[in-house]
């Protein structure tokens, strides 16, 4: 079996020596398939730019025609000129400015006490081996538990004020920044310790000249993860039970049926989204020009 | 002179699932103060767990390590020393690199870059002290490491195969360029390769080493002039040394490398 596998093998690298020994044969024999390399021309970007409104003027432009002819139900879908209005009575009349500041409040604060102590708890781990070797199932189970299913015990404890939102924003965060940090702190070369304790070095100051530099760049790579998810908490914990939030009024927009006003509220959730993820993009170029990564 | 670094019956061995194995036979040996001595060996000759056991990284089964006078057995500190690897630390400029020594021995920042300022100047860094490691060829951050253990300033300076990543040609710059700081500073150097024309380039004592276990098998002086030209290699002298070498290190080789 094996022999004749191994010949089949022989016979078959071989074959294509014979072939290059005959080239004109072989050329001649095939009809060779020749295809011009695929080109794909840019657009200019005003192109670009206009098509990309010209398809928003469209969806939008349908949407309230089909609303006004009543090919589209306006009272489940609500329809464009009735969300500008609401719009505006949100901003001139209603809850805006509170709502947006309660949720950017609670977002805020959620990512920077969960990023900080996540990163804090994962360079801890550099200091002791066996404490790190304990902490790990906890910390691995503490990721899968879905964090937003504690959500209503956390109110409970913290009450209905920020807090409560504050700390749904820094339970989703915390964990991942404490496994990201910990995989910097593992991928510390052991030979850099060696070449600080040669020069003398305490632990302390391995741990603040290498472990902390070395693990920034991980600790940087998950702030724009971590202000979506603080955002997701922040909201989450408005849905349960919160006075205040634009989570509060996508909520109560619609169990009073005012589609116009989920519309308004999820408009301006989305518009605090970009401009907070562009915060931290910005910040992280900033941190990362600043530790040379 | 004086005796600088003594190993007194230094021994190693590892427990294995077949029994303890014998990385390093009890091996003595004397450095003299002043002195450039190369150790030479196969792979698997435990050059590199003596060069360990003397920087203090690990500690020997038997015997005590003597560095001036002093046990230093399994203490770091006392020597400098550096790695094929240049382990520059990426976020920090050459300058600031060169410096780590003395920073981590709470030298203010601003005295220890005055004080490197100069050296970087005199050693081909000038120039390139505001760059970050990145930025640099494979010599020129061997250099910025060489001048980071320099400014340590120890005694006793071991390098292990220092120059074994580096192309032929920038390798030999850098084997002239460490004879210069090694005569400008006067340190002891123990130097660790398998690179026979290297370690006799450079050293004023090689030690043959061989395997099964580790050991010294045969000390060989250099008696060459210094300073030292490239041309010495093509002396009869030069190449008797070396082919005697090379002969030591044939015979002492396992068979299995023979094969290979």
């Amino acid at each position: 079996m094996t022999d004749t596998l191994l010949y089949g093998a022989l016979s078959r690298r071989e074959a294509p020596a014979s072939e290059t020994a005959t080239p004109s044969k072989a050329s001649a024999s095939q009809t060779r398939t020749v295809r011009r390399l695929p080109v794909q021309k840019d657009w200019p970007s005003w192109a670009i730019i206009g098509t990309q409104v010209g398809i928003l003027v469209a969806i939008i432009a349908f949407w309230e025609i089909g609303a006004q002819t009543g090919l589209i139900d306006a009272f489940f879908w609500s329809q464009p000129s009735a969300i500008l209005n609401t719009l505006v009575i949100f901003f001139t009349e209603g809850e805006a400015w509170t709502d947006i500041s309660y949720t950017f409040r609670s977002t805020i604060f959620g990512f920077v006490i969960g990023t900080v102590t996540g990163s804090l708890i994962g360079l801890s781990f550099w200091w002791s081996r066996n404490y790190a070797a304990v902490a790990q199932p906890y910390i691995i189970c503490f990721e899968s538990i879905p964090k937003l299913a504690l959500a209503p015990l956390i109110i409970l404890v913290f009450g209905l004020d920020l807090t409560s939102k504050v700390a749904i924003a820094a339970a989703l965060t915390v964990v991942v920044s404490t496994l990201t940090t910990f995989a910097g702190v593992k991928a510390l070369d052991r030979d850099s310790e060696r070449l600080f304790y040669s020069l003398g070095a305490t632990r302390w100051q391995v741990f603040s000249k290498l472990v902390v530099p070395f693990c920034m760049p991980w600790i940087i790579s998950v702030l724009r993860v971590n202000i979506g998810l603080a955002l997701t908490g922040a909201i989450v914990g408005e849905f349960i039970a919160s006075q205040h939030g634009l989570g509060r009024a996508i909520l109560y927009a619609g169990q009073t049926y005012d589609i116009a006003l989920v519309w308004v509220a999820v408009l301006v959730l989305s518009t605090l989204a970009i401009v907070m993820y562009g915060a931290v993009s910005w910040l992280e170029g900033v941190l990362r020009k600043g530790t040379r990564q | 002179m004086a005796v600088k670094v003594y190993l007194d019956q230094v021994g190693m061995a590892f427990p294995t699932p077949e029994g303890s194995f014998r990385a390093l036979a009890p091996l003595s040996l004397g450095i003299e103060s002043g002195r450039f001595v190369s150790l030479v060996g196969p792979s698997g000759c435990g050059k590199s767990t003596l060069f360990n056991i003397i920087a203090g990284l690990q500690y020997p089964t038997e015997g005590r390590v003597m560095i001036g006078g002093e046990d230093a057995t399994g203490t770091i500190g006392r020597v400098g020393y550096m790695l094929q690897k240049d382990m520059l630390l990426p976020w920090r400029t050459v300058l600031d690199n060169v410096i780590l020594g003395m920073e981590i021995q709470n030298v203010p920042k601003a005295e220890a870059r005055e004080r490197a300022l100069p050296l970087l100047q005199r050693y081909g860094l000038g120039g390139f002290e505001s760059l970050y490691p990145n930025s640099l060829s494979g010599g020129m951050r061997q250099r910025a490491a060489l001048l980071r253990t320099l400014l340590f300033d120890t005694d006793v300076i071991l390098l292990d195969e220092p120059f074994g990543a580096l192309d032929a040609q920038t390798k030999q710059q850098m084997q002239e360029w460490l004879l210069q700081l090694w005569s400008d500073f006067g340190k002891t150097i123990v130097f660790v390769t398998h690179d026979v024309e290297e370690a006799i380039y450079l050293s004023d004592d090689v030690h043959v080493m061989g395997t099964r276990p580790g050991r010294i098998v045969e000390t060989i002086a250099v008696p060459l002039p210094r300073p030292r030209d490239r041309a010495i290699t093509l002396t009869p002298e030069f190449i008797s040394i070396k082919q005697r070498c090379l002969e030591l290190l044939r015979i002492h080789a396992t068979p299995l490398e023979h094969a290979a």
